[in-house]
């Protein structure tokens, strides 16, 4: 009986089904779901590591010690989880061992698209690329078997698109779980510089192995049919040409890396044109030009952002190819819509951080997370955000290299991107006599990706009660000597703790702490109300970019379903004209 | 032979468009339809622009739909409704809900809320459905039903009988709030 599951959910079933002993990775969009599934089988067990690069290493542990095992990430975890990667490729796996990297064309929720087939490319590991949940599934269990049979750490590379659509999949019963046995090998596992020569070469040899797989492989298959036109394509893009193409000759690469070439050759023989479509960069372009076979690909097609039925069929239409045009109406005179980005929520009780730093004119260097939001209009209370745990670093760098930003500049983090990878950067900033202030935005949870739990909540995936850090203890320990615990809600508090520590030479750490306005049901306090008499009708309520909010008539209106009763706008208000919220900020 | 049918429900992050979707894939899978569902999670649903793509059929290959070519589009609140409208097709059915939700740019005075959102839908689409889900919701007993409401309006002209629907809409919500949802549905389905 087929049920509808998401790319991610049918990975996860993929890896109960092929007998998966150990899961682990950090959550990240589009990947997170994985492990919040497999959790739910119980059978595997699942954990939530602080960062990448600790999942990745918990991952090769399971493998080197002979279970079955999965690690998932989005693409820039892997730049995280790069160095254990490179070298897991060198000393293979026991145990066969998948790596997911959950790819973002279009930057849907994401600070950059890169193409992580390179990264694969870089290690020399395979890459399986699913176009549906069903591959998906099934290519957990190939991903398995082809890195046991070729001792070595697979890539299965899905995109947004593949993660978040819900397709029909048929699961099977799940294989008895069994684990390899363990055995000392320091020639395969201690890579040391004489072993990791011999290591070295013999990854060309599995190299080998895997081109000759990848001949073979079912997944990688051509589809005859018209031969006016072939193309060659993977991933989701596959399904885009079947729709807007029906007709066309099609190879499908399920395996990316290493391409078949021989394959690719035969299928490029045997029709007219042939055209490559893999959405962000010419992996496979790239390599199929090397061997002389002529091909259209970025020529036509962008390496920017995200492919779609439409854009194909504009693009082949472009190209001259008989492809039915849509019907598309005119729509002159549309009034303009206006658009509608994502705000920190009604009664985020970190809004009023990024509201304090904005008004006393600070530099704010920003990390990734739901605060991102609030460096736009008209909160515009961060100035920059890079990766995961950057903030920190580039707070000191910045007050290290230009005297003028010394005693102005602030880092923000959120406490599970602080323990993802802010703790060495705050350690930096220690040892080598920084004096930034650090303001960790603590709201209990990993937000923006779905409320997953950290070291710092007192829950592990499992569900279980596990032990919960304590963030200043932390701080103190790696030797700051000015920790301060602050509620968010309260702005004069905020704005006098940050004036002091900014002020003060050494480094400091506020840590603004409330849980996530999502995570309780109930709202802060009762909804915030307006005396029209008083409200003079400034906006200044306005600059908290809260959704609840707004102004008609010269007059503030606050929507009682949308306000969680925060009372930050009370404090705001000049004029005394928002009431009631919070009683205790 | 089933002719295909491609959904969009295009809403507001929090508005219940993925209860929606849900009850609508469940009916389809019972109706014997394959399936195609894409929806965005993440970044979108901190109050942004949802949309959620539905295709039904014989055999569905692209989870996305195309420009001009929805059946049906489910419209949660106007602005989105306007915005999503170059995807139906002509002779499309949209049904929209009369609810207005400022995006932070109106609210902030940086850009103007469109007006007669509703005449201009109209104009361009004979037969536009637009209905007050927020009232109906709240007649049923729960102001939180107005997307089964909706969810109602659209199952009307959907080509999935209605005990399927009904049966999907029992399958998908929580027991305690099933009696309320199934006024909700019966409110939209008769509006």
């Amino acid at each position: 009986m087929k049920e509808l599951f998401s790319g991610n959910a049918a990975i996860a079933r993929g890896a109960l089904e092929a007998g998966v002993t150990l899961a682990a990775g950090y959550p990240g969009t589009p990947s997170t779901e994985i492990l919040e599934n497999l959790a739910k089988y119980k059978e595997v067990y699942c954990e939530w590591a602080p960062n990448e690069k600790v999942a990745l290493e918990v991952g090769i542990g399971s493998s080197l010690a002979g279970a079955r095992t999965l690690v998932t990430m989005k693409h820039v975890g892997v730049n995280v989880a790069a160095d254990p990667l490179m070298t897991a490729a060198y000393t293979g796996v026991n145990g066969g061992l998948v790596l997911i990297s959950a790819d973002d064309p279009g930057m849907h929720s994401s600070q950059n698209e890169q193409d992580n087939r390179y990264f694969a490319k870089f290690a020399k590991i395979p890459v399986l690329e699913p176009s549906d949940s069903q591959e998906a599934k099934d290519m957990v269990r190939l991903g398995l078997e082809l890195s046991e049979l070729c001792d070595i750490p697979v890539m299965l590379r899905t995109t947004t698109r593949v993660a978040h659509s819900q397709t029909m999949v048929a699961p099977a019963e799940p294989v008895q779980r069994e684990v390899r046995p363990y055995q000392k090998d320091a020639k395969k596992n201690l890579m040391v510089p004489a072993f990791a020569r011999m290591r070295r070469v013999d990854l060309d040899r599995r190299w080998d192995k895997l081109r000759e797989y990848s001949e073979s492989t079912p997944v990688n298959r051509t589809e005859l049919r018209d031969k006016k036109i072939g193309i060659i394509t993977s991933g989701i893009s596959y399904q885009y040409v079947r729709e807007v193409l029906p007709d066309a000759s099609v190879f499908k690469v399920g395996m990316t890396n290493p391409l078949p070439m021989e394959k690719i050759k035969e299928f490029a023989a045997a029709v007219d044109k042939l055209y490559v479509v893999e959405e962000l960069e010419p992996f496979m372009e790239e390599q199929l030009q090397l061997q002389g076979i002529e091909v259209t690909g970025k020529k036509l097609f962008a390496a920017i952002g995200e492919f779609s039925p439409e854009y194909l069929r504009r693009k082949f239409i472009e190209a001259g190819e008989p492809v039915a045009g849509s019907d598309e109406e005119s729509f002159d005179g549309m009034p303009a819509v206006p658009p509608r980005p994502p705000v920190l929520c009604a009664g985020c009780p970190h809004r009023g951080v990024f509201y304090t730093l904005r008004k006393m004119k600070l530099t704010v260097t920003g990390d990734i997370g739901c605060y991102t939001l609030g460096g736009l209009p008209p909160l515009e209370g961060i100035d920059s955000c890079v990766c995961m745990g950057a903030s920190i670093g580039m707070a000191h760098g910045a007050e290290k290299a230009v005297p003028g930003m010394r005693g102005r500049t602030v880092a923000v983090i959120g406490d599970s991107t602080f323990l993802h990878s802010g703790i060495t950067g705050l350690l930096n900033i220690v040892y080598n006599q920084g004096n930034s202030t650090v303001i960790i935005l603590d709201n209990r949870t990993t937000a923006m990706t779905g409320h997953q739990d950290h070291p710092a909540t007192g829950r592990n995936l499992m569900g279980e009660e596990a032990p919960e850090v304590d963030l200043e203890a932390l701080c103190k320990a790696i030797g700051v000597k000015r920790v301060q615990v602050v509620d968010p809600l309260n702005l004069e508090q905020l704005k006098e703790t940050i004036k002091t520590e900014v002020a003060d030479p050494g480094p400091s750490v506020i840590i603004a702490r409330r849980p996530c306005a999502l995570l309780s049901k109930e709202p802060v306090g009762p909804a915030i109300e307006v005396d029209p008499d008083t409200c003079e009708g400034c906006k200044a309520c306005l600059r908290l970019s809260c959704p609840a909010i707004s102004v008609s008539d010269e007059k503030a209106q606050v929507d009682p379903i949308t306000c969680n009763g925060c009372g930050v706008c009370t404090q705001v208000c000049k004029f005394g004209a928002m009431k009631g919220g919070n009683a205790n900020a | 032979m089933r002719n295909p049918v491609d959904v969009l429900l295009v809403g507001v992050g929090g508005q219940g468009t993925i209860l929606a979707s849900k009850v609508l894939c469940a009916a389809a899978k019972t109706a014997g339809y394959d399936i195609k569902m894409s929806e965005i999670h993440g970044m979108a649903q901190r109050g942004g622009s949802v949309v959620t793509q539905v295709r039904l059929g014989e055999a569905v290959h692209s989870p996305l739909i195309e420009k001009g070519n929805a059946d049906v589009i489910l419209a949660f609140e106007q602005l989105e409704a306007l915005r999503w409208l170059p995807y139906l097709k002509k002779g499309g059915k949209i049904i929209i809900n009369k609810q207005i939700i400022a995006p932070v740019p109106v609210l902030a005075g940086l850009a103007e809320y469109p007006a007669n959102v509703l005449e201009y839908i109209e104009e361009k689409a004979p037969g536009a459905l637009a209905i007050d889900a927020l009232d109906k919701a709240v007649a049923c007993g729960n102001a939180k039903a107005a997307n089964v409401v909706l969810l109602g309006a659209m199952a009307r002209s959907m080509p999935i009988p209605r005990e399927t629907w009904e049966q999907a809409l029992e399958n998908t919500v929580p027991p305690k709030f099933l009696d309320v949802n199934k006024k909700a549905f019966a409110a939209g389905y008769e509006a």
